[in-house]
């Protein structure tokens, strides 16, 4: 067996008002792919900032090859041999591919950049990743997946012997996932250290060499033998009880029709594309990515001014010229791109949980109800258990899981119909995924029609009543509940030459 | 179902999360708040010790006549600023607006039509401005630096490129008269301050204001009305520069288009340097109060000490640029904290 490398020692953070991490004690071995898990808030994405030199530890150490190390800035990190790739991607749209992977190393001869070794050497780098991209071509016109790629070449050329993933896969479509494995297992041979943060419970079984768990910010133990564990057990660590079946999916009466889109064509959609939703129903819109969901999903809720055709609440035509009419008609959405479409970064809690409804609350048609908002704001955060000092924190401190949740909360106290969940529950830990769609069920319940995508297709065979798979921008079948498997689903997304071939 | 009602959730779901409700750290917060008042506190004292005849009463007006003009254009601009946008024609709407009030004044022996007419000028340059940013998506930059030289340019043309002597006396009560031995300017701006600052903190405008400046795009996918908010924004900018113009006006008891050249820039740096982000999605009105005080105070006591105009100049663009330079680091400093 191999020797451990990195070492975390009694490695603690703490932020005003909050313990992220405390008493965390464990090693890496080279070799290996270390998995690290738990739930929303546990403080896995602090850590990896600690080890990336992003944060600098309250107390303990890091140490790499029996050698104690401090680092200060993320470029101490990376000459030390440890990159960190986060899911915000830090890399330039603007320029090309090579110049990505080298930036701030660029070969240059007197000060000129070297392009055709620049060329020859950032080539070489994405050959060897078993890419076959243009290092010319600029960066903005590669794919969510490709962008990964190149992340991980640039890490390649620092020559890095640790490299962390933080949640890797959650926009990649099932090919690139199988490519960054495939990469990622490279890695590994080579007798690099991998550290590999997801929620995803299949890829870690596939991949993970060994799991540590943490839970509120503590360690709470090792899995070495992938052989011995269970997916229950690994759960019931994570979570500190049992879950059993996170969908806990029962039928429930369905009414009449709530939600009728009819032939709407909006900018991004390849096709006009027509659906409908009954009350109290929970429809799962499944696609590979790139399907076009996410721009229906947009053009129901008014985001983008569609071309043509018609959407209906209880029957009754809407205009959908943008997001305002849609909520005032009933219908919410939550976006799929958290960062950059659903939080105020610079703003608490308190604010992005009243963003939307407090326009009901305000006294005298513009005074803002301070005492409704604090109310609202702590209710809503006690119910979705959001985990978090006080509302009053700034919300971008929150973890990835957490937000998602208060962007949900946001739309709770509306006089809701109609709710449109882009991929509700990317980033979110397995607990709280049952807590979320609990909820769902709940406003299922109420009668709201529920609309969702999702790229997990366990998660749309557990929790929808009703399929509806997207091949090309067209909606290629309906499957209900009982009909629905793997294979069906999957038979109806891909795309028609992929069948053929 | 009303506003205020929860969705009925399964009982376990409310069970206690580790959120322990918590005041903001103290310190922090009244640092927040108060620190760049405290700044100006201490620049207040070291002048009043340092440089002679600054704590004379003709000094003390003379300081309070100058922050106000510049306090009633901040009101607007910290709304600009925090909604993530700027406006860099209100100097010219301020010249724009006494010649308009000057000219329509000696036309028709109507002070209160001179004052309409200023305040048009105001109304219609904030409007087009937002107008065209909010529903046209034309860059800030762009559309006020154009609005900025056509309202110079018009207060040239309808001037004749001269100071207009106004011909009505009453009008200069407004800047000329004080009372309880303060000047009616200086009430003004304490006015406009106390408007905009409840503006901001206590209406849905004032809320929707930041958040657009937070993530506009988040924002409208929250349903707030993004362009609307933006072109009241830009209007009210304009309303409150012209206002200050034709106070200005009467201060002068005449008006002159080539008044206040550049006093935009000085407004921003005024804002940036009380703590307004240029990022937007983060401001106060106490952050406008202490930095036009302190912008004010140093040109001020600067003036006393017999500095150049030209050195002036220097110092300004010192402080504008100490100023924006505080803003990143602090941007940073919240970064790293992440
Ligand atoms: N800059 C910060 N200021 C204050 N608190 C922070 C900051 N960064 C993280 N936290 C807190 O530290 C805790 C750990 O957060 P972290 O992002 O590491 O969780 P995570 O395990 O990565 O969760 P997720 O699975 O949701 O991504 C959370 O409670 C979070 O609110
Ligand atoms: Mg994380």
């Amino acid at each position: 067996m191999s020797v451990p490398y990195l070492e975390f020692k009694n490695i603690g953070k703490r932020f005003p008002g909050v313990v992220a991490l405390q008493g965390i004690s464990f090693a890496c071995r080279e070799g290996e792919v270390h998995a690290l898990m738990g739930e929303n808030g546990a403080g896995k994405s602090t850590l990896l900032k600690i080890l990336s030199g992003n944060h600098a530890p309250s107390e303990g150490e890091l140490a790499l090859a029996g050698q104690s190390r401090q680092f200060a800035h993320t470029v101490d990190a990376l000459k030390a041999g440890v990159a960190v790739i986060y899911q915000e991607l830090h890399l330039v749209p603007d320029i090309t591919v090579a110049e990505n992977i080298y930036i701030g190393q660029l070969p240059h001869r007197f000060g000129v950049v070297d392009r055709p070794r620049l060329r020859a050497d950032a080539g070489k780098q994405l050959a060897q990743l078993g890419l076959d991209i243009d290092p010319d071509t600029p960066l903005k016109q590669l794919s969510i997946g490709q962008w990964q790629m190149v992340e991980i070449a640039k890490a390649l050329t620092r020559d890095a012997k640790v490299i962390a993933f933080d949640e890797p896969t959650s926009s990649l479509s099932a090919r690139e996932i199988q490519q960054l494995f495939r990469v990622i297992r490279e890695l590994k041979a080579q007798g690099r250290v991998i550290l590999y943060v997801s929620h995803r419970m299949e890829e870690i079984f596939q991949l993970a060499d060994q799991i540590t768990v943490f839970k509120d910010g503590r360690y709470v133990c090792t899995f070495d033998d992938m052989q011995q564990v269970t997916h229950d057990q690994l759960v019931k660590a994570m979570v500190g009880r049992d879950v059993g079946d996170i969908y806990g999916y029962t039928p429930r009466p369905i009414g009449g029709p709530r939600l009728d889109v009819m032939a709407l064509h909006a900018p991004g959609m390849k096709h006009a594309v027509s659906l409908s939703v009954r009350a109290g129903e929970i429809v799962g819109l499944f696609g590979l990515i790139g399907a076009g969901r996410s721009e229906l999903m947009k053009a129901i809720f008014g985001g983008v001014k569609p071309y043509a055709g018609e959407v209906r609440v209880d029957g009754r035509p809407i205009a959908i010229r943008s997001p305002i009419h849609a909520i005032q008609a009933g219908i919410m959405l939550c976006p799929e791109d958290r960062k950059a479409e659903g939080i105020v970064p610079v703003h608490s809690v308190r604010d992005n949980i009243n963003i939307s409804a407090r326009r009901n609350a305000v006294r005298a048609g513009c005074l803002i109800n301070d005492t409704w908002e604090a109310d609202n704001s702590q209710r809503k955060v006690r119910e979705l258990n959001v985990k978090t000092p006080s509302d009053e924190q700034l919300i971008r401190n929150l973890s990835g899981g957490n937000q998602q949740k208060v962007i949900l909360g946001r739309w709770l106290s509306e006089d809701m119909k109609v709710i449109l969940l882009d991929e509700p529950t990317r980033g979110i830990d397995v607990g709280a995924k049952n807590e979320i769609y609990n909820v769902i069920y709940a406003l299922a319940n109420r009668g709201i029609a529920v609309l969702f995508v999702s790229s997990d297709l366990p998660e749309v065979l557990g929790l929808a009543d009703r399929i509806l798979v997207m091949r090309e921008g067209a909606i290629s079948g309906e499957l209900s509940h009982d009909e629905a498997t793997e294979e069906t689903v999957l038979g109806l997304a891909m795309p028609r030459e992929m069948v053929a071939a | 179902m009303n506003s205020t009602s929860t969705t009925p959730l399964p009982a376990d779901f409310a069970a206690s999360g580790n959120s322990t409700p918590r005041r903001k750290f103290g310190a922090a917060k009244i640092w927040d708040n108060y620190g760049m008042l405290m700044v100006f506190a201490a620049l207040f004292v070291a002048c009043s010790v340092f440089v002679p005849n600054f704590l004379t009463m003709i000094n003390m007006r003379g300081l309070g006549l100058a922050v106000s003009l510049a306090g009633m254009v901040a009101c607007g601009m910290l709304f600009c600023l925090a909604s993530g946008d700027f406006d860099l024609s209100v100097a010219s709407v301020v010249a724009c607006a006494g010649v308009m009030a000057a000219v329509v004044i000696n036309r028709t022996d109507s002070i209160a039509l001179g004052i309409f007419a200023g305040l048009g000028v105001g109304l219609f340059f904030g409007f087009v401005n937002g107008f065209v940013i909010a529903k046209l998506q034309i860059n800030a930059l762009i559309t006020t630096l154009a609005s900025m030289q056509i309202a110079r340019g018009v207060a040239y043309l309808i001037s004749d490129g001269k100071a207009v002597g106004i011909s009505q006396e009453d009008f200069f009560l407004l800047g000329n008269s004080a009372w309880l031995n303060i000047p009616v300017p200086v009430w003004i701006t304490l006015i406009c301050l106390c408007v905009f600052g409840f503006l901001l903190n206590r209406t849905l405008f004032g809320r929707n204001t930041l958040a657009i400046g937070g993530n506009e795009e988040a924002a409208r996918l929250a349903g707030v009305n993004v362009v609307r908010t933006k072109i009241v924004i830009f209007t009210l900018t304009g309303l409150v520069a012209a206002f200050a113009g034709i106070v200005l006006a009467s201060r002068m008891t005449s008006g002159q288009p080539m008044t206040s050249i550049g006093f935009e820039l000085t407004v921003i740096s005024a804002c940036v340097l009380g703590g307004v982000s240029l990022k937007g999605g983060v401001g106060k009105i106490s952050y406008v109060i202490a930095g036009v005080l302190i912008l004010g105070t140093v040109e001020n006591a600067m003036n006393l000490l017999n500095i150049s105009p030209f050195t002036q100049y220097v110092v300004r663009g010192l402080i504008l640029l100490a100023a924006v330079i505080l803003d990143r680091y602090k941007q940073q400093a919240q970064l790293r904290q992440r």
